[in-house]
């Protein structure tokens, strides 16, 4: 047997191994995750190695005392998931609100510094966020802002916006220009075109956009950590995980559905668009 | 690169003549720029402004306590810089850094390629599974860096109890937070920092669906032709990744490299979050982090954040210079 045949023939008996331990690799923690989530906790510590319990021993004690409020003897995370989503969705609004226009701007019209701009959004996108955390934590703490809900989403619009034009532009300058001018000729003003033809054209674009920022703020950490650890009742849910975790008197097992609930969401969103976000992630890389 | 195509004439210009007496140009100028401006406005104040000021900071002897008083014209000193240099810890963290963001740079990249090429082909259920292997990328950091701290945990982790049980260990291994591990490797003793290793395998394993994307997005993109005409001259598999996929890659691979680097290069968080900096795992991020929060001394902290964007711009200057003209040669 010549090379290609025996590297043909392991290969087609590799490839399935290694796919089956991508998976592995990948869902278990989260699956992992999951199971510990309703498990009652004194069976965890008897039994650490063990997987998989039937579901009559199953616990939703864990869920409970997560979602109900620090009132009630809870952990408050409604309280955590409502800061989360005011905060990523307000983010989201104003960042393609600021972003759609900009990238507009920057794909299809000739102006001064047209080609600075794309320079200055690499380097925000490469500057590290811990070197932007102080002085805006300085900032912040001189204008009370620190510890609002506000400052955080200023700091997410921020940082979006550099990306979500990157993002948009390579979509905007596939579509065609004769359009515009069509639009044009019916008497439709710039801003109408924009609005009327261009958007609707790249909603998808738009929306991967939109998911995309959503996730960051969601997924966000060390600016939270930074703005708004001191009042409990600003936690986001990354915070409030967090924060609980370093103590020890909440048990492992009601974090871990505190996990479970930062979670879920990101993933139901994932799943629902993957595609959508995936090209929108992609899109210029296959140019080489 | 897209190519600026030569736009016709504004249709309106002809029948308007220089109301303002601006052309159609100069109209462009100015629509662009206002549309533009909103995003200018905010990246000026949120990120330009404030790394402007972090320079500033960097050279003024400012802690939290007297922060109200500073100003733009405080006593500029080479204070901070000097006690940031050599105070101790610095250049091991300097160097941690370093280790800690070529070995994960180094797996993402690695596992994202075995990801791609294994995942390429089409099969049943693949869409599905291509939607798994992204799930530690989207997910929450927090939500992912505490499940694997559960996991390996020492009194109740699954990873200690299995090895253990079935892979006789002889005692829980603290993954997160033992420094250093006495590794018996065919009678020599090694010593393998345990708990940098640890991380850098979190690191990969969390961002490789990232390189995983961009290889699986140009692998696509590869002419079907090449690989059959390399096929059919009866090149081994290895020998088609290696001289027909490899070259089309590697500008994907560079792209990576830099792009990866410079992102964890500046994380914060996964590594706070898994070993709070402990057991040598002190990245310079978290070391601003602790002279922030737990000093008050916002002066070397900004000075240590500094010191770490020199580096990073340090690093890519290198990199322009020497790397990156290759990798284009590459490509003719």
């Amino acid at each position: 047997m010549d090379r290609a045949t025996v590297e043909t023939r392991a290969l087609r008996v590799l490839r399935p191994i290694v796919i089956t331990v991508l998976i592995l690799v990948t869902v278990f923690p989260f699956l992992y995750m999951l199971l510990l989530s309703v498990r009652p906790i004194e069976e965890l510590l008897q039994n650490p190695g063990r997987l998989w319990i039937g579901p009559s021993e199953w616990t939703t004690r864990t869920y409970r005392e997560v979602l109900t409020s620090a009132d009630s003897g809870g952990q408050g995370f409604l309280r955590f998931l409502a800061n989360s989503a005011i905060v990523s969705l307000a983010a989201t609004a104003v960042t393609l609100l600021v972003s759609i226009p900009g990238a507009y701007a920057v794909s299809r019209m000739r102006f001064v510094g047209r080609r600075h701009v794309h320079f200055l959004f690499l380097a925000v996108y490469l500057f590290p966020s811990i070197l932007l955390a102080i002085p805006l934590f300085v900032l912040f703490t001189r204008l009370g802002l620190r510890g609002s809900l506000g400052g955080l989403t200023l700091v997410y619009i921020a940082q979006t916006v550099p990306v979500s034009i990157y993002m948009l532009r390579n979509y905007l300058s596939t579509i065609p220009e004769s359009l515009e001018e069509a639009a044009a000729l019916d008497g439709y003003s710039r801003l109408q075109t924009l609005r009327k033809v261009v958007l609707p054209l790249a909603a998808p674009a738009v929306m991967a956009n939109a998911l995309y920022v959503f996730m960051i703020a969601w997924n966000e950490f060390l600016f939270a950590l930074l703005f708004l650890v001191e009042d409990r009742a600003d936690w986001t849910v990354s915070l409030g995980l967090a924060q609980l975790s370093g103590g020890i008197e909440v048990s492992k097992t009601v974090l871990m559905a505190g996990s479970v609930v930062l979670t879920l969401p990101i993933v139901i969103i994932f799943f629902a668009a993957e595609r959508l976000l995936t090209e929108g992630l992609t899109a210029g890389a296959d140019k080489g | 690169m897209s190519v600026t195509t030569e736009r016709p004439p504004a249709p309106e210009e002809g029948q308007r003549p220089a109301k303002k007496q601006l052309t159609a140009r100069q109209r462009e100028n100015r629509a662009g720029l206002a549309y533009l401006s909103p995003t200018l406005i905010v990246v000026l104040v949120v990120v330009v402004l404030p790394i402007l000021w972090t320079v500033m900071l960097a050279f003024q002897r400012i802690r939290l306590i007297n922060l109200r008083r500073a100003g733009v014209f405080g006593e500029y000193s080479l204070a901070n810089l000097e006690t940031v240099l050599t105070s101790p810890g610095f250049w091991s963290s300097l160097w941690t850094t370093v280790i800690y963001t070529v070995g994960s740079t180094f797996g993402s990249i690695v596992f994202g390629l075995i990801a791609a090429l294994a995942l390429r082909a089409p099969f049943r259920g693949r869409t599905l599974v291509r939607a798994s292997v992204l799930l530690p990328y989207v997910a929450p950091v927090v939500a992912v860096t505490f499940v694997w701290n559960v996991l390996l945990s020492p009194q109740f982790g699954l990873a200690n109890d299995w090895g253990v049980r079935f892979l006789g260990w002889d005692r829980p291994i603290a993954f997160l937070s033992q420094r250093e591990y006495a590794l018996n490797l065919l009678g020599w003793q090694v010593d393998i920092p345990l708990a940098l290793l640890t991380v850098i395998v979190f690191e990969s394993w969390r961002y490789f669906p990232f390189a995983f994307l961009f290889l699986l997005a140009r692998l696509q993109a590869v002419p079907h032709e090449l690989e059959e005409a390399a096929r059919v001259d009866g090149a081994a598999p290895t020998q088609v990744f290696r001289h027909v996929l490899l070259p089309q890659l590697s500008a994907v691979i560079a792209l990576l490299c830099v792009l990866r680097f410079i992102m964890t290069f500046n994380k914060f968080d996964d590594v706070y979050l898994l070993t709070g900096g402990g057991a040598g795992t002190e990245v310079v991020s978290v070391r601003v982090y602790e002279f922030l929060t737990a000093r008050f001394d916002v002066g070397a902290a900004a000075a240590q954040a500094l010191v770490l964007a020199l580096g990073l711009v340090v690093l890519l200057a290198i990199y322009l210079r020497f790397l990156a003209p290759r990798v284009e040669g590459d490509q003719d």
